[in-house]
């Protein structure tokens, strides 16, 4: 059995009727640098409270080093937190808020004394201790509290997104100073973040999160060459994400053109989702040496690189990163390797939602009512309809159509957005468009009825 | 130009209008006459007599004095107590349950006096609760009580969320870190409020005679009100206001200075 300092096991969480976390687990190992990395509402937070002791989960255990802590209160448990903002007591001085823990446990003054020193020297904030906290800058309160973190020798440092308040110079220098301190120390770091640069240029692992699951875990270069979803992919890094089919073995098939690939296993013609990165997008002056061709559509100086956005002769737009200026209009070959074409299982091919029939003509689902094509099945009964993710209209407004929702996601797939509804209910719709659409958005749905599959279910 | 002369005397003569009375008082503690309006030249002879306690009567003025600021400092502590600790459980509260709690706060702060005093004094009979010393501070902590979670609410709202947390993960038991961090950063609040309940206690009239009781107690308020309708103020009572006025003047010049001095930190 290999020794794990932190273990979480089947946690769930509900807040109300929101289930917010659903049966994590995770693994963490003495002195690893883990990040728990997703977008806003993603659960990440929670369960960093879970493991400091400010939240009690509804399901699972904590095991800290084997031993399960769920029952221990905040003030019993061997770690620390940095908190978001800083959370330093403004009624004392740099010196009493490091010193704050030590003079709990009784530590002997002159040995408080000695830690809140070292530890200081380590945040490079000596000769600060009299200085109010109130009086310093936002990077100086930050390395406070790191130090009133680090001075109890804590097992493992929870880091609840430090640096997001901090401006984008200071984030950097932080984030290098961070890296090194854990190198120095050998303690081990479970940081939270939603900055995707962040996590991959601190972390040891990372585990990115959407919607309370966990989507993928695994070192920063795994989660970027190969995610194992579209979230993950659209989430880490510029990607694109494409629709595709696996005609066979190591062949795979997208944007209307047939590639050479390292994929096995997913069967033949099974339609799959293809993540490339731009900087694997390889372009050619020459339109003999590509694969295929474009037109390239814009060229935007971003400091390293050009981001280039091409329009493919079959009409799939791609993004491409290339050190050298390409003109608008420039007309070059496209090539890319079949190592650089990271193949992904389709998670769903169409909707299916949960439905009840009404009548012969209508359909409850979506916490909404929809019009049907005539069907036997007996009012009351549950069904399942599925629904093509073409075969949604989304409007304006959300009176307009017969459920309504938020957008939740949005990710290019070359020639169409794919979106992700979120109905009040949290109910997932996702729909294919060619109109864009903005996060948030408020949208009515539509559905014509002769694209509502009713398919009835077993009851066993 | 005389526009603005018209505005400065407008403020003026407001000002005078307010204070003429507390000033009109003030004057005449300076004089012996035992009528209120005569004046007999100037002696400071109603003071000597207040404090060394040669007037008629003298000890049930004192002892009224006594009373009153018993009763409002013990008041003011367990309004603040309580109100440090309400405010504090209905900061955690979320949406309406919050909203609910609040108005329920408020409501008695709009409430007539007199329907509080009448309310407690029925309260009290129905308990077979003898009235007396204790009713009375139970009844002032009861309307002074609202105006301590009022005046603590807006320091835990300026207040990082997440320092009792903090604390915690530091290693302070929930005691520990009320103590330690809570309190000290909800001093300026809880001040506020206990100097605030102190001088509502002070002034109290009408829940005070409500809830006294028959044994005879005597705040100040209740005092003179005895004392007019026996006949005539006793003219020590002149001088003991203008103190009085003078002593709540400083708190709230303190109060004030306070508050500037957390704004300017803000700042």
């Amino acid at each position: 059995m290999e020794n794990y300092i932190i273990d979480l096991q089947h946690l769930s969480k509900s807040f109300g009727d929101k289930k917010v976390l659903h049966d994590i687990n995770i693994k963490v190992r003495k002195g690893e640098f883990v990040t728990l990395l997703g977008p806003s509402g993603c659960g990440k937070t929670t369960i960093l409270r879970l493991i400091a002791g400010f939240l009690a989960p509804d399901e699972g255990k904590i095991l800290l080093d084997g031993k399960d802590i769920v029952e221990l209160p905040p003030y019993q448990r061997p770690l620390n937190t940095v908190f978001q903002r800083y959370a330093l007591f403004p009624h004392l001085d740099v010196y009493d808020n490091i010193a704050f823990g030590l003079k709990l446990k009784n530590v002997p003054q002159k040995d408080i004394d000695a830690k809140v020193r070292k530890v200081l020297r380590l945040v490079n904030m000596e000769d600060y201790e009299e200085r109010d906290v109130d009086s310093l800058s936002g990077g100086q309160q930050q390395r406070v509290a790191i130090a009133r973190a680090l001075v109890n020798q804590p097992k493992v440092l929870l880091l609840d997104e430090p640096l997001a308040a901090l401006d984008l110079k200071m984030r950097k220098d932080m984030q290098i100073e961070l890296k090194e301190m854990h190198e120095k120390l050998g303690i081990t770091f479970i940081y939270v973040t939603h900055d995707q640069e962040e996590a991959l240029t601190l972390s040891d692992t990372i585990v990115v999160l959407n919607e309370g699951r966990i989507q993928q875990i695994g070192t920063p270069a795994d989660i970027y060459n190969e995610p194992v979803n579209s979230f993950v992919a659209d989430f880490i890094g510029d990607s694109n994400i494409l629709d595709g089919t696996m005609v066979c073995d190591r062949r795979v098939r997208f944007i209307d053109e047939e590639f050479n690939c390292v994929d096995e296993g997913f069967g033949e013609n099974t339609p799959v989702e293809v993540v490339v990165r731009p900087e694997d997008v390889n372009i050619k002056k020459d339109i003999q040496k590509g694969l295929f061709f474009g037109t390239i559509t814009s060229c935007t100086f971003k400091g390293v690189y050009y981001q280039l956005f091409l329009n493919t002769d079959k009409g799939y737009e791609l993004m491409a990163h290339d050190y050298r200026k390409f003109e608008v209009g420039d007309l070059v070959g496209i090539n890319i390797l079949p190592e650089n074409i990271q193949v992904m299982k389709k998670e769903r091919t169409c909707n299916a939602f949960d439905a009840t029939v009404l009548d012969s003509t209508h359909l409850e689902m979506l916490d909404g009512e929809f019009e049907c094509l005539p069907t036997e099945i007996a009012p009351g009964t549950k069904v399942r309809a599925e629904v093509a993710f073409d075969k949604i209209d989304i409007l304006d407004h959300q009176e307009e159509g017969s459920a309504a929702g938020q957008v939740y996601s949005i990710i290019y797939k070359g020639d169409h957005y794919h979106l992700t509804v979120l109905t009040d209910k949290r109910k997932h719709i996702y729909v294919n468009t060619n109109d864009v659409w903005d996060k948030r958005d408020l949208v009515g749905v539509r559905i014509e009825p002769k694209d509502i599959k009713i398919v009835e279910i077993n009851e066993d | 130009m005389t526009k603005k002369i018209l505005a400065k005397a407008y403020v003026w003569v407001l000002l005078l209008l307010l204070y003429a009375p507390l000033l009109f008082i003030a004057i005449f503690s300076f004089t012996e006459s035992r009528v209120l309006g005569n004046w007999t030249g100037f002696s400071v002879k109603l003071y000597e007599n207040l404090f060394c306690a040669k007037m008629q009567g003298s000890s049930t003025l004192l002892s009224a004095v006594e009373n009153t600021l018993l009763i409002a400092v013990i008041a003011a502590m367990l309004a603040t107590i309580l109100g440090t600790v309400a405010a504090i459980g209905i900061f955690n509260l979320k949406g309406r349950k919050r909203q609910t709690m609040n108005l329920l706060n408020s409501i008695p702060m709009v409430n007539p006096d007199i329907i509080t005093g009448v309310s407690l004094f029925l309260l009290f009979v129905f308990l077979h609760i003898s009235q007396g010393f204790v009713t009375v501070i139970l009844a002032h902590v009861t309307f002074c009580t609202p105006y301590v979670v009022l005046s603590v609410m807006p320091r835990l709202s300026q207040m990082n969320p997440n320092i009792y947390e903090a604390a915690l993960d530091l290693g302070a038991t929930p005691a520990q870190a009320l103590r330690k961090v809570m309190v000290p950063n909800l001093r300026p609040g809880m001040v506020s409020g206990f100097i605030l309940s102190f001088t509502m206690s002070l002034d109290d009239f009408v829940v005070t005679f409500f809830t006294r009781g028959t044994i005879g107690l005597d705040t100040l308020s209740t005092y003179i009100y005895t004392d007019a309708r026996k006949g005539g103020l006793t003219p020590e009572l002149r001088p003991l206001m203008t103190l009085i006025f003078l002593i709540i003047l400083i708190l709230l010049i303190v109060i004030n200075v306070r508050q500037t001095k957390t704004q300017k930190k803000k700042v």
